[in-house]
C-alpha cells in the first residue's frame, strides 16, 4: 500500500435510532437527504474535495444499502489505486472477533488498515453530519499548532450545549477543558465529531483505552479526556459555516428545509465544492402544464403535475394532478396520487400515497394525537401504500406494523 | 446478447442541423436536457446486453470523446470487449471527404474480424428512441433473415427527410426500399439499424469498398435487395429523427408530453449519460414553471413555459423563457425574453434582450456566442 500523509476513518456504523422508522433497514449515513443525496455523501465529498484519497468507512448496523451505495467509491472519485475508499465491517480474528464497542474501539480494531498506509495523521469523521468543510485547511492548522489532536468546533446556542461535547479554550485555541453533554456548560463551542490525530499518539491512547475494562471506548467520553489529562496539546479548530447533525426527525426535516431558504447557508450548487452522489441516470424532471412549484428543490426523474410548495422532492418521485405537497420531504421513488394532500411530512422511499389520501392534516377538535417530535412532523415509512381513505393526523409517526390498528377516526 | 456486436455509425448527414453540428458530430448534439444524441443508441445496445460496441468516428468528434470518455457510464470500460473507438483514415485515396462508413469499416476491418460475436447490429445514431435490440435479433433468427432492418410507422418521420421508406410483404420480407421518394406510399420508415451476421457485413464491406462505394446502406445493401433475404422489424415505440433543426425542435418539444417522456426514458431500461453531479433544481418563491423539462443544476426565479432547460441554467427574476431550448450554462441577463429559440451551450444573452424565432424555424444561437 502507498504511504499516505492522512488516512480518514469515517464512522458509519450508527443505527440512528432517533430517526426511528427511517433507519429500520438502513444505517443513518445512508438516509436520503437533500433531493438526491444520502447523508454520507457530504463527508465523502468533503474527503474527495480536500484531496484525501485514503478513506476507511466503518460499518456495522444494517450495512447492505451503504455497502452497495459506496461500492468502489467511483462516484466520489475515490476509486484510486493504492488507496481510495475501503468499507470496513467488524471481522473475526484468531482469538475470535467482536462488534465495534464504541467509536474508539471501531478505529482500534482497524489499526492494521491504518498502518498499511503508514500515515502521519488520522482524520476521524462521522457519517451523519451535513456540512462542507475543507479538511486540508484544518490539517494545516493542526500542523501549525503542533497539536496532538485538533477538534473541529462550532458555536451552538447556549441552550443547546447540553446535547454536545463542549470545549473551553484559551486565546490560542488550545483546549483547556472538555465537557461531554454538560448540564452547566462553560463554553458554547461544540465538537463536530471531526478530529485530526497524530497517528503515533492516537495509537498509544487507543491501546491504553482498550486495556481499560471500564472504558466506553468512545472518542468523546474516553480518548479526548484521557489525552487532556495527559496534558497533550489539544487544539480547537473553529468552523463557522453551516453544520448540522441530522440525527433526529426534527433535525433531518429542518436541514432539508434549510436548503430551500431563499439564500441557503449551505449551497449545493457550488462547482468548486461539488457534493457527489451515486444516482441512477434518470431523465430531467418534467413539470406539467398545471403544476405549481414554489420555493422547492426537485431532482431528476420527478414528474410533477400538481402543487409543490416549500418541499424537497427526491429523485424519481411523482406528484399527480391535484395533489398538494407542502413543507414536506418526499424521498426517492414516492408516488403521491391525484388529489392527495401531504403537509409537513417525511415520506419514506418508494411509498405510494393513493389518490385522495391526507397526510399531516390538523387534528379534529377532541381528536387524540400523539406528537412524537417538536415540529409536529408526520413520518411515513418506506415501501408502504397509504390507502386512499386514509387521513393521517399531523405529528403521527407511521410504521406498517401499526397499520391494522388504526383508530377509526383516522379513516376519512 | 453476448453474441451481438454493436457498431455505431456517425456518418449520417448533419447539414440540416446547421449551427448545432458546426463543431460537433451528430452523436454529440445535446438533447433532452442532459443527454447527447448518441446516449440513446449506446444505452439501447448496453441494455440489450451487448458488451462490445465499436464507434465509427469521422470528423468533429472532439466533443463526443469528451462525452463518452472510456465508456464507464455505459458500463463499457471492460477488461474483455467494451467500447472501441474506430477512427476513419485521415487520408483517403482520392483525397475525398471521410464521412463514408464503408471506407471507415474497411479501415477498421481488423476490429470486425477480431470480435468474437457472430452477429452485428449496425446503427446510425440520428434516431432517438428506446428500443429492444434483443427482440430485433430474436426476430432476425426466427425469420432466418440475411439482414433485418428496423422500421417505425408511429411517427410521421417522412416529414423530416432524408428518410428511407420500406415496402414489406405480409411475412415481413422487404420488397422495396426508396430514399426520399417523391410519392411515398409506405408509412414504414427506416431507423437506420441493420442486423446481420458479422461475416456478411465483412463480405459487403470487402466487396463494395473495393469498388469505390461509400455508403453501406444505399450502395451495399439496397442493390442486393433481390438476392438477400431482407426482413423488416417493426419498432412501435416513440422515435425522434434528429436530422434537421425543425425535427430537432419538434422532437425536443415532444418530450414535454408525459407519455413520450415515459416511453423514451423508461421502457426498455434507462438511458445513461455522462454524470455531472449537479445539485437538484431550486425553485424560488415567485417562479412560474409549466410544461417544461428541467435538468439539475438549474435555479429558477422567473418564468419558464413549454421549454427545455439543460443543466446549470439560471433563470433570474423577470426572465421569461417560452417554447425554447436552453442548453448548459447559458447566462441570461435580467429581463431577457426568449421565444422559439435554441440557445447552444455557454451562450450569454445580455440584459433586456428579446429573442424570437418561429416554431417552424427556431432561432439558433451558436455555442459560446454573446448576444
Amino acid at each position: 500500500m502507498q504511504k499516505k500523509e492522512v488516512v480518514a476513518m469515517l464512522l458509519a456504523g450508527g443505527q440512528g435510532s432517533r430517526l426511528g422508522i427511517l433507519t429500520k433497514k438502513l444505517a443513518k449515513p445512508a438516509v436520503p437527504f437533500g433531493g438526491k443525496y444520502r447523508i454520507i455523501d457530504f463527508t465523502l465529498s468533503n474527503c474527495s474535495n480536500s484531496g484525501i484519497d485514503a478513506v476507511g468507512v466503518l460499518t456495522q448496523y444494517q450495512p447492505l444499502t451503504l455497502n452497495s451505495y459506496i461500492g468502489i467509491g467511483s462516484a466520489w472519485d475515490l476509486d484510486r489505486s493504492g488507496g481510495g475508499v475501503s468499507v470496513l465491517p467488524p471481522y473475526v480474528r484468531e482469538q475470535g472477533g467482536e462488534w465495534y464497542k464504541g467509536t474508539a474501539n471501531a478505529v482500534y480494531q482497524n489499526m492494521d488498515f491504518i498502518d498499511q498506509h503508514d500515515p502521519k495523521y488520522v482524520l476521524i469523521l462521522s457519517g451523519d453530519h451535513i456540512y462542507k468543510m475543507d479538511y486540508s485547511s484544518m490539517l494545516r492548522y493542526h500542523k501549525s499548532k503542533g497539536a496532538a489532536v485538533t477538534i473541529a468546533v462550532i458555536p451552538v446556542p447556549w441552550e443547546e450545549t447540553h446535547r454536545f461535547g463542549v470545549m473551553k479554550t484559551d486565546e490560542n485555541g488550545r483546549i483547556m477543558e472538555f465537557q461531554e453533554k454538560p448540564k452547566v456548560a462553560k463554553s458554547n463551542l461544540a465538537s463536530m465529531g471531526v478530529y485530526i490525530f497524530n497517528w503515533k499518539e492516537l495509537k498509544s491512547f487507543l491501546e491504553a483505552d482498550e486495556a481499560d475494562p471500564n472504558s466506553n471506548n468512545d472518542f468523546g467520553r474516553n480518548i479526548i479526556p484521557a489525552m487532556l489529562d495527559a496534558e497533550e496539546p489539544l487544539y480547537a479548530f473553529a468552523f463557522k459555516e453551516y453544520w448540522k447533525d441530522v440525527g433526529t426527525i426534527d433535525s433531518l426535516w429542518e436541514a432539508n428545509m434549510d436548503l430551500i431558504a431563499k439564500d441557503p447557508e449551505l449551497k449545493l450548487n457550488d462547482s468548486k465544492w461539488k457534493i457527489f452522489s451515486l444516482n441512477q441516470t434518470l431523465p430531467p424532471q418534467l413539470v406539467g402544464p398545471d403544476a405549481d412549484v414554489q420555493g422547492s428543490l426537485l431532482s431528476d426523474g420527478c414528474l410533477v403535475l400538481g402543487k409543490v410548495h416549500h418541499s424537497v422532492i427526491f429523485t424519481g418521485a411523482q406528484i399527480a394532478e391535484g395533489a398538494e405537497v407542502t413543507d414536506s420531504v418526499i424521498m426517492p421513488g414516492v408516488k403521491i396520487g391525484e388529489g392527495a394532500i401531504v403537509q409537513k411530512a417525511i415520506i419514506g422511499e418508494n411509498t405510494i400515497v393513493e389518490p385522495g389520501a391526507k397526510i399531516g392534516v390538523p387534528a379534529r377538535p377532541g381528536e387524540k394525537v400523539e406528537i412524537s417530535n417538536e415540529n409536529g412532523i408526520t413520518v411515513i415509512e418506506d415501501n408502504v401504500t397509504v390507502p386512499k381513505t386514509m387521513r393521517i393526523v399531523q405529528g403521527t409517526v407511521l410504521s406498517v406494523a401499526a397499520w391494522p390498528e388504526f383508530p377509526e377516526e383516522w379513516i376519512s | 446478447m453476448r453474441n451481438l456486436l454493436g457498431i455505431i455509425d456517425l456518418s449520417e448527414p448533419t447539414e440540416g442541423l446547421g449551427e448545432l453540428t458546426i463543431h460537433r458530430t451528430l452523436g454529440a448534439v445535446p438533447f433532452g436536457g442532459r443527454y447527447r444524441v448518441i446516449d440513446f443508441t449506446l444505452s439501447n445496445m448496453v441494455n440489450a446486453g451487448i458488451r462490445n460496441v465499436g464507434i465509427l468516428l469521422n470528423d468533429r468528434f472532439g466533443p463526443l470523446l469528451d462525452h463518452i470518455k472510456d465508456g464507464k457510464e455505459w458500463d463499457l470500460n471492460r477488461q474483455r470487449d467494451g467500447m472501441f473507438l474506430l477512427p476513419a483514415p485521415l487520408r483517403t485515396e482520392g483525397g475525398e471527404g471521410i464521412t463514408s462508413n464503408l471506407i471507415n469499416l474497411r479501415h477498421n476491418r481488423g476490429y470486425l474480424e477480431k470480435s468474437r460475436q457472430e452477429y452485428a447490429i449496425f446503427s446510425g445514431c440520428s434516431m432517438v428512441t428506446n428500443l429492444d435490440y434483443e427482440a430485433v435479433l430474436a426476430y432476425h433468427l426466427e425469420k432466418k433473415a440475411d439482414i433485418t432492418v428496423v422500421y417505425n410507422q408511429t411517427q410521421d418521420l417522412a416529414a423530416y427527410p432524408p428518410y428511407t421508406a420500406f415496402v414489406t410483404a405480409e411475412n415481413g420480407r422487404v420488397l422495396d426500399m426508396a430514399l426520399n421518394p417523391m410519392h411515398c406510399t409506405s408509412s414504414k420508415i427506416s431507423l437506420n439499424m441493420y442486423v446481420m451476421r458479422k461475416d456478411l457485413l465483412i463480405n459487403l464491406v470487402d466487396h463494395y469498398s473495393a469498388r469505390q462505394k461509400r455508403d453501406l446502406f444505399t450502395e451495399a445493401i439496397m442493390p442486393r435487395l433481390g438476392e438477400l433475404k431482407i426482413y423488416g422489424y417493426e419498432h412501435r415505440g416513440y422515435v425522434g429523427a434528429i436530422n434537421s433543426l425543425r425535427s430537432y425542435y419538434q422532437h425536443s418539444m415532444d418530450l414535454l408530453r408525459p407519455e413520450v417522456w415515459q416511453d423514451l426514458f423508461y421502457t426498455h431500461g434507462q438511458i445513461n449519460t455522462k454524470v455531472k453531479h449537479e445539485a437538484p433544481v431550486r425553485y424560488l418563491e415567485g417562479s412560474k414553471v409549466s410544461n417544461s423539462l428541467i435538468a439539475t443544476g438549474c435555479t429558477i426565479e422567473g418564468t419558464v413555459e413549454n421549454s427545455i432547460l439543460f443543466r446549470g441554467v439560471e433563470v433570474g427574476p423577470g426572465v421569461v423563457i417560452r417554447d425554447s431550448i436552453v442548453m448548459q450554462k447559458a447566462k441570461l441577463g435580467p429581463g431577457v425574453t426568449l421565444r422559439n429559440v435554441i440557445l447552444d451551450k455557454d451562450v450569454t444573452i445580455s440584459a433586456g434582450k428579446t429573442l424570437t424565432g418561429d416554431p417552424s424555424f427556431p432561432m439558433v444561437i451558436t455555442k459560446l456566442a454573446t448576444v
